[in-house]
């Protein structure tokens, strides 16, 4: 298990949870769980996935998701789950 | 153990998008005493060699690390065994000294660190030849130096202070001001002067790696005045009860972040953990502010009556909290003060709220000291002195390190600004009080040890 969380903000649109699963699919990147909300009139998704077995580095993962949030006007974050067990798990 | 949902998440990243949430360094000391050799030379070879084998991938280590978690980590930087030890049978003049600093520096600029420290001594109770060569040699190794950071640590609880390093270290602060004049004087801002000065300290300009440490180790200094201000929003009229829980928790969770970086980088680069050291540090970013927080508080200004009260308790519940985020924790830890890193005690200088009288009382219950302040280029070197001796005494009965970094402004009058730039910012040059202190400071020799007992 190599546990990281996917964050995607911005305005929302159709197909936004469609091109993210699309590449991570590529990437073979598992989704354990996915969560969304609305704050501030902006759409925030979470996912709670599993790299493990993901077929590039985590570096190249992170600046090709950004990327893709480029091109669908969302901000989209990797990162590693333990900062978020760190700060809020004891 | 529960899923993170997503509220956490977004709590998390809007510490580091909103508030400016990072770890402010990685700091990788390195014991340099397996270097020492009689000849200048060889002594400067092995240093380069060393510095560049350790360090060789803690700037790639901090990059890779704030990809995968997402959290800036601001500085990459290194601290060395004071060079007061490692130049003692080597370095016979001035020149010698400064050879060392320029191949810290050499080394710095090729492993891409921002800064490295250790350019020291420690004369708390006598000066050796060494030392007094070093300490005299500072002015010139600031110079001609980028990176190089120098402290020295006149005085500490058990063996008192020794004044005669506090009347050098007056007038060398202004020799670094005025040789360094054509370069904005910014020699004094990479210069730290000390009581209780600790051997982990992982933050500039007073980070060295002491005696009583390993071969290489990691500390970690972790910051966040930001968050903690945004986090004492909600805490509008309540009482201090609540106040406190808030900044406690707040440092908890910062502490936290701070702790897993550590040890991913000592893993990493396989190097053990030392400590984190758990400071509020601000910088010259809107919003990033230990004065803001005291104006959260409910404080007009920094400065303003109630201002000692409010560092006090900020700072002991910042530590509070992060002792128990944290396995080690040591360093400085706590809230730092400096005025030209921070835009809201600048603007209290600026409006007459906040005084270098002001400033001392709250190095009383602060982290470190006087911190960062320009004061007129033609204060007397005996006056700068006094500056010291009281700070140092301080840190001395309080049994608390405590700390001076002043910038005399060569040709710089009250009111000037004074501008450094980068993290450093901007200073607006200070009121000393002018009073004579000549034939006190004059006097030489040290002021002994406080007793450690009978405390009532």
């Amino acid at each position: 298990m190599k546990r990281t969380v996917i964050t995607v903000v911005g305005k929302d649109s159709v197909g936004i949870i469609a091109k993210v699963c699309t590449y991570l699919a590529g990437k073979q990147i598992n989704i354990l769980n996915i969560s969304q909300t609305i704050v501030d009139g902006f759409f925030n998704m979470m996912m709670i996935t599993d790299m493990a077995e993901c077929n590039s580095d985590f570096g190249t993962v992170v600046d090709e998701m950004e990327k893709l949030g480029e091109e669908i006007n969302c901000i989209i974050k990797v990162q590693r789950e333990d900062i978020f067990d760190s700060m809020h798990r004891l | 153990m529960n899923n993170i949902n997503i509220n956490e998440v977004i709590e998390t990243n809007n510490m580091i998008e909103k508030e400016n949430l990072d770890v402010r360094t990685i700091t990788l000391g390195i014991s340099l005493l397996n270097c020492i050799n009689d000849d200048i030379n060889v002594l400067n070879e092995n240093i380069y060699k060393r510095i560049t084998t350790v360090a060789k991938d803690l700037v790639k280590t901090g990059q890779d690390i704030e990809k995968e978690y997402g959290i800036p980590i601001v500085n990459k930087r290194i601290s060395v065994t004071p060079i007061s030890i490692v130049g003692a049978t080597a370095c016979k003049t001035i020149e010698d000294f400064v050879s060392i600093a320029k191949t810290m520096d050499r080394a710095a600029k090729e492993l891409g660190v921002n800064f490295i420290g250790g350019y020291s001594a420690l004369v708390s109770k006598g000066m050796t030849a060494a030392e007094e060569l070093l300490i005299r040699s500072i002015p010139y190794a600031l110079k001609e130096t980028e990176y190089v950071c120098s402290s020295v640590n006149v005085g500490s609880t058990k063996t008192g202070i020794n004044m005669d390093a506090v009347r050098l270290m007056g007038s060398i602060i202004k020799e670094a001001a005025i040789v360094s004049k054509d370069c904005e004087c910014t020699g004094c801002a990479k210069l730290v002067v000390f009581c209780n000065a600790p051997d982990d300290n992982p933050f500039m300009a007073g980070a060295f790696h002491g005696v009583t440490e390993a071969d290489e180790i990691i500390n970690v200094g972790v910051s966040g005045p930001g968050v903690m201000r945004k986090a004492l929003e909600k805490e509008h009229g309540t009482d201090f009860g609540h106040l406190c829980d808030t900044v406690k928790k707040t440092a908890f969770k910062i502490t936290r972040v701070g702790q897993l970086v550590a040890l991913e980088a000592s893993k990493r680069l396989n190097v053990p953990f030392g400590i984190i050291d758990l400071s509020l540090a601000p910088t010259p970013a809107v919003g990033d502010s230990i004065a803001d927080i005291f104006e959260e508080m409910g404080l007009e200004r920094a400065g303003a009556p109630g201002t000692t009260a409010a560092l006090a308790l900020l700072n002991d519940q910042v530590k509070k909290g992060g002792i128990m985020a944290s396995s080690y924790v040591g360093g400085l830890s706590g809230a730092f003060i400096p005025v030209s890193e921070d835009q809201g005690m600048i603007n209290a200088v600026k409006e007459g709220a906040l005084t270098i009288e002001k400033l001392e009382a709250m190095t009383c219950v602060c982290s470190v000291g006087l911190d960062m302040i320009a004061i007129p280029g033609d204060t007397k070197d005996t006056t700068i002195a006094g500056i010291i001796a009281d700070e140092m005494a301080i840190g001395m009965i309080n049994q608390k390190t405590t700390a001076v970094r002043i910038m005399p402004v060569i040709d710089g009058k009250v009111g000037d600004e004074y501008h450094m730039g980068g993290l450093l910012g901007t200073a607006p040059v200070q009121k000393v009080n002018t009073f004579s202190c000549d034939d006190f400071i004059n006097r030489g020799g040290r002021i002994p040890a406080p007793v450690h007992s009978f405390k009532n």
